[in-house]
């Protein structure tokens, strides 16, 4: 079995022995999760700055020449294409899911490693080829991140030519790197758990990556079916999406083809894709209140379950994007019964978090703050999912700000704040420091008040019937003057929120040389990856031996336990044997 | 506790920022009631959740703050509670659902005596048919289209000849009937959105697809695409005017049917001829325009645009703001064509002068220009030739001290600001992304390269 | 329903350490590929599913003329399809001949088997080339028709996931020259073997659907409900 690292015996891995071999051409998880999670950083500040440009015209529109109509539509298709699939998923999945995996189950690395670094290195290119649309003729596709053809590939769309076939090679690069990255997920948690680890005791953390990811390789190939086929109808005449039409006054050659059919394929990709994003984050803030309410996550099992029931619903709900598309309407009464029924297994989620910080023993640290704020705009978010999963309500809100103010609440906000909390929380094993507390917690009030100052009132721009994708309003009789107003304080709200990130990357920078030494599991957590033999854990993870698991990852507070955690590898001792047949 | 304080501000806060808002929805101008009443009760019942799972997380987050001394309650799950939680949500979302559901059905299932009515969306204009007396909608098709069919009427069709053909962007509707949207577009994505209304639906090329209300209260709304659709997508504006049925009946008188539109005669360029005398005073004997005039030369321009022009003029849609010295010029002259068959004349004879290439009089930076144009071009042409079908007349080989006066005007509103002037309110809006003189400098510079 | 017990276990509750090991003993490389395959069949299987609801959904649309039915169109005549099915069941016929071989030991045929089988396989791509090239010389171009695209698209789709199991396999090919010893290969020829089998299979999906007359596809898509 070449090419797998999944026995014991830690001298079957290669130690690297250079600089190249060990950071850069590096087969290590936790190396590779480092650099997924810095080139994820780094696109994801210029998709930062891109919505403060946006946010800049819409704010103070007539103000600012170095943006124009084709300008902004760039501006919004790369922000939203780069947050949502290099920033986020690659974050979420390439880096916490890579570095969290074999630490939390025990395993020496991913079971396939080379295919590891492939996915990183594939991933890289992805990022090139989107990066190197900005310096093409034409420049980056401008339409819309939903690459909607006909329009995509029409002049009369900014890029409709070099910017949207990089986007479309770019993306196939990124769902290659994707699957690789995430063969190597499902077969380390499925095959590579050390002993006693079952399935079921292992953290919500590798669940929802788990989940997302299986979510993640079955739904990709819709998005690398749909840009084919996208392709082909740009440079080779194909017809599979491109219906007869006369673009500016010129009939083309296409004929007979439905740009309904590809919204289907996008959606199916793009729903779940919400929740590829979403579960990991689910997974990741239930270990971080656990931890930090020194309390066991409440309802575990209900929350395994809620997971893999999100999953799966999330592929019989994509066509609640087109309600208004065209498509027969009939489909309506289905698909909103479908999304409603999600939002079941999501209440209780979020339930579940509320009732884990119920008697638990608050410690409020950074991350606690964090995943504080996450359960508040979680709930903000999915509660105004159900207006626009309700057929009848997004008639009149689809295509609004509302639109925009939920996804960003859902979607955009909430997982940022547990990738916040997750960095403050697992920062000290991944570095060894610990982060400044006082820098973290100004970071999470600009963050968490600021965000909520830009999209609460944004709701109410969707409700006035605001249009998204708009460079500017202009006159329109039904929005009041007052709404530009509202306008200029999100903006304000925007730049505060996207400034004061500064302060986060001054944090992990600075930190990283003169933070306090983190020493052996800071926060007391139970979960294997603060159980390593070294901090940060070294090439091969455990040591000379695999640690063994005894219990599941919640055993916080226990009654009668010498400590108020009792970690993974920690046998059983007899009272609790005893305990515990007697409970069965 | 911080963050205390902070979850219960924030949930007050928002409570009062609904009630005091007031930003929301425009008063309903048709039947969609429903919609609203959905609306509010998802607004309830939401609004209940929000305030319930945020305050007890701020209570559990005050009451159990740490302690050393003290354990957490080790507690693995509660069957109970969780079952009762889960059938409640269920109940709630389920009272959420079903009245969606219904108002949904009506939605779907169109009243059987709508009048019916088409809206046509092309990059970036909104038009409309209407089947006329027959009551059939002629058959259309995207293969027909051209500069003398715009709808892409079938000629095969006779049931085409008696549509009504609406060419501008506005369009009136009869109070208390209920309409049906047929929608098409011949090009990309667009929609159709009305927001007192509450009802919108995309409209995609090679299919019709559609949307029902029935107007309530008389007034004139915008119309507004709702789905990007290039460029231009904030632009691509229109109105719904509802009428009672006097006023409704002479709007309809007003407009051609496609077989009138069909039977209106060529210009005559002979008879032109002797109209122009007086415009050769300022603009020319060959239609070169003169800088001392602050005439622009009008051979370079297409017959279609003078035509729009001069009718503009005559309308008191362009150059009745008083800031438009020039335009207001214009009015009394324009106003000496008597009827359509003069401006016809006129602008076929303006048709046969042949243009000459002007004195470039500004400078700037033809390469900073260059990206201005890029938006500019995705209507005027990527040579600046001016497209038909966009009804945007070109620029290059244009006079530019005048298209320099034209810009500044439309970023003042001097012109475009008229309702009815669909081409140049979008104007207005693109001029706007020019800040200041020197990127119009620029702009033209470059203008002037081509 | 192993699943479903599973997920029904109570993790609090401490097990006695036999228990444990009796659940989850640990670590198995052998599984690891195995589960690796079945995803990448239920990718692959998830992608041709995708490109074939696309096909039906836009052969409902009044441009569309399959490719058989009449007698001008190239599939009417479907014999040489059957020729280059018959060379792709030959690859997994000698791929599984392969495969036997490492089960008993004699490495001689087992080098017989995957030569014979990347030979097939090399063949039945040559043979769809040509096949394209004959399409073409008859008029059916890509972008003429949706039938035609979706020919063109699908077949070089299959194709390139041909390539890609021909270089896993002279991965496999390689270990046999290097370790020269047929009883490793089991497991990782075992995979290929599958890999091969299942792209059989999803040839003579495409096969029959991609090449079927108007009737039968308007009889699927009405099932799919379009």
């Amino acid at each position: 079995m070449q090419n797998v690292a999944i026995a014991d015996q830690i001298d079957e891995l290669h130690d690297p022995q250079t600089f190249i071999t060990k950071y850069i051409w590096s087969q290590d998880h936790k190396v590779i999760a480092i650099q997924y999670g810095l080139t994820a950083v780094f696109v994801g500040l210029i998709a930062l700055a891109l919505s403060g440009l946006m946010r800049l015209q819409l704010g103070f529109p007539d103000t600012f020449d170095f943006i124009n109509p084709s300008d902004y539509l760039q501006f919004v298709t790369m922000h939203g294409m780069i947050m949502v699939i290099y920033l986020l998923t690659a974050l979420l999945l390439g880096g916490f899911g890579n570095y969290l995996i074999p630490l939390m189950i025990g395993a020496r690395d991913m079971v396939f490693p080379f295919l590891n670094m492939l996915s990183y290195w594939f991933y890289l290119v992805s990022v090139i080829v989107l990066l190197a649309s900005f310096f093409v003729p034409g420049g980056p596709t401008g339409a819309g991140w939903t690459l909607y053809p006909p329009q995509a590939i029409l002049p009369g769309t900014p890029g409709y030519d070099w910017g949207i076939i990089l986007m479309l090679v770019s993306l196939a690069i990124f769902i290659v790197a994707f699957t690789m990255g995430g063969l190597n997920y499902v077969t380390t948690v499925l095959q590579a758990r050390t002993h006693g680890m079952t399935l079921m005791r292992m953290p919500l953390t590798i669940w929802g990556i788990f989940t997302a990811t299986v979510l993640g390789l079955l739904a990709f190939p819709a998005l690398l079916v749909s840009a084919i086929m996208m392709m082909l109808d740009k440079t080779l005449g194909t017809s599979f999406f491109m219906p007869a039409l006369v673009s500016l006054g010129e009939n083309l050659d296409y004929s007979g083809g439905s740009p309904i059919l590809f919204q289907h394929l996008f959606w199916f990709f793009g729903h779940p894709e919400v929740y590829i994003v979403a579960l990991p984050a689910f997974g990741m803030v239930s270990d971080v209140l656990a931890t930090h309410a020194r309390k066991n996550i409440f309802g575990y099992r209900m929350m395994v379950w809620a997971i893999v029931i999100i999953g799966g619903l999330s592929f019989f709900v994509w066509a609640h994007h087109m309600y208004v598309s065209g498509m027969d309407p009939a489909f309506g009464f289905f698909f909103a019964t479908t999304t409603l029924i999600i939002a079941v297994p999501t209440a209780i989620k979020v339930y579940n978090w509320v009732l884990t910080l119920w008697k638990g023993n608050i410690q409020l640290t950074v991350p606690m703050l964090f995943a504080i704020g996450f359960i508040f705009t979680f709930t903000h978010g999915g509660l105004t999912g159900l207006f626009l999963g309700n057929v009848t309500i997004d008639l009149p809100l689809s295509d609004t700000y509302f639109v925009v103010a939920h996804f960003h609440m859902v979607m955009g906000v909430s997982p940022i704040m547990v990738l916040f909390a997750a960095i403050y929380h697992w920062y000290p094993l991944l570095t060894g420091k610990m982060f400044d507390e006082r820098l973290g917690k100004i970071h999470f009030w600009f963050t968490f008040l600021g965000t909520y100052a830009i999209y609460l009132p944004m709701h109410y721009l969707g409700f006035l019937g605001v249009p998204r994708r708009y460079f500017a309003m202009g006159s329109m009789d039904f929005i009041p003057e007052s709404a530009q107003t509202l306008n200029q304080s999100i903006t304000i709200s925007a730049l505060i929120v996207g400034f004061s990130q500064l302060i986060f990357l001054y944090n992990v920078f600075v930190s990283l040389r003169n933070g306090k030494p983190a020493g052996h599991n800071p926060w007391g957590a139970t979960s294997l990856e603060w159980q390593t033999p070294d901090v940060p854990p070294h090439h091969g993870n455990w040591g000379p031996k695999l640690p063994q698991v005894y219990r599941w990852a919640y055993d916080y507070g226990v009654p009668g336990a010498k400590e108020d955690f009792i970690p993974q590898n920690r046998p059983v001792t007899d009272s609790e044997q005893t305990a515990g047949e007697r409970d069965a | 506790m911080k963050i205390v304080v902070a979850l219960v501000l924030l949930v007050i806060g928002s409570l009062v920022f609904h009630w005091l808002s007031p930003w929301w929805m425009t008063p309903l101008a048709s039947n969609w009631s429903a919609i609203d009443t959905t609306i509010d009760i998802t607004l309830y019942i939401t609004g209940i959740v929000f305030v319930a799972v945020n305050l007890f997380m701020a209570w559990a987050i005050f009451r159990y703050r740490y302690d050393p001394s003290r354990r957490s309650h080790y507690e693995p799950e509660n069957k109970k509670l969780e079952t009762w939680l889960t059938v409640i949500t269920s109940i709630g979302v389920a009272a959420m659902l079903a009245p969606g559901l219904v108002v949904w059905a009506d939605f779907v299932n169109v009243p059987e005596d709508a009048d019916e009515m088409e809206v046509i969306g092309a990059q970036w204009a909104w038009s409309y048919r209407l089947p006329g007396d027959d009551g059939v909608l002629g058959e259309v098709d995207s293969t027909f289209v051209g500069p003398l069919n715009p709808f892409g009427m079938s000629p095969n069709d006779p049931a085409g000849n008696d549509d009504i053909l609406i060419s501008s962007n506005e369009v009136h509707l009869l109070i208390d009937r209920p309409i049906k949207f047929l929608l098409r577009s011949k090009d990309v994505l667009h929609n159709f959105a009305v927001p007192q209304f509450r009802v919108k639906m995309d409209l995609v090329p090679g299919m019709v697809t559609y949307a029902w209300a029935t107007p309530t209260v008389k007034g004139k709304y915008d119309l507004l695409c709702m789905e990007l659709c290039g460029i231009a997508h904030y632009t691509m504006r229109g109105y719904v005017v509802v009428d009672e049925q006097e006023d409704y009946d002479s709007w309809l008188a007003e407009q051609q049917t496609w077989s009138e539109i069909q039977s209106i005669p060529p210009g005559d360029a002979i008879a032109g001829k002797a109209s122009y005398a007086t415009c050769a005073a300022c603009h020319g004997q060959e239609g070169q325009g003169l800088v001392a005039f602050n005439s622009p030369g009008l051979a370079i321009l297409p017959s279609w645009y003078i035509k729009r022009q001069i009718e503009h003029f005559k309308y008191g849609i362009r150059g009745a703001n008083e800031g438009d010295t020039f335009g207001q010029q214009m009015v009394p002259m324009a106003n000496m064509l008597a009827d359509a068959n003069a401006i016809r004349n006129i602008t076929a004879y303006i048709a046969t002068l042949v243009p000459e290439k002007p004195v470039d009089t500004i400078e700037g930076d033809p390469h900073k220009g260059a990206a201005y144009y890029n938006t500019c071009g995705a209507c005027h042409g990527a040579k600046a030739q001016g497209n038909y079908a966009l009804q945007a007349p070109p620029l290059a080989g244009q006079d530019d001290w005048y298209l320099k006066r034209q810009l500044q005007n439309f970023r003042l509103g001097l012109r475009g600001a008229h309702k009815g002037d669909t081409y140049g309110h979008q104007m207005v809006l693109m001029a706007r992304s020019l800040q200041n003189e020197q990127s119009i400098n620029d702009l033209l510079a470059y203008l002037n390269t081509l | 329903m192993n699943v479903l017990r599973m997920l029904r276990d109570k993790p609090w509750l401490p097990a006695t350490e036999a228990a444990t090991v009796a659940q989850y003993g640990g670590p198995d490389p052998v599984a690891a590929m195995r589960i690796m395959l079945r995803f990448i069949l239920a990718i692959v299987g998830v992608i041709f599913f995708l490109f074939l609801i696309t096909f039906l959904a836009r052969s409902q649309y009044p441009d569309f003329q399959a490719l058989a039915g009449a007698p001008w169109q190239p599939f009417t005549d479907p014999s040489r399809l059957w020729f280059n099915t018959a060379l792709l069941a030959c690859a997994s016929l000698t791929i599984q001949m392969g495969l036997g071989g490492t089960r008993n030991g004699k490495l001689n045929v087992t080098i017989a088997g995957i030569s014979a089988a990347v030979f097939f396989t090399v063949l039945f791509l040559i043979a769809q080339f040509d096949l394209w090239l004959h399409l073409q010389s008859m008029g059916f171009y890509m972008n003429g028709n949706p039938a035609n695209s979706y020919f063109y698209l699908l077949t070089a789709v299959h194709g390139l996931h041909l390539i890609g199991g021909l270089l896993v396999l002279s991965n496999v090919v390689f270990r046999v020259w290097y370790d020269n010893d047929a009883a490793s290969l089991t497991a990782p020829l075992k995979l290929c073997t599958t890999y091969w089998h299942f792209l059989l299979g999803v040839w003579l999906v495409l096969f029959a659907i991609l090449t079927a007359r108007p009737e039968t596809i308007n009889a699927l898509a009405a099932m799919c409900g379009f």
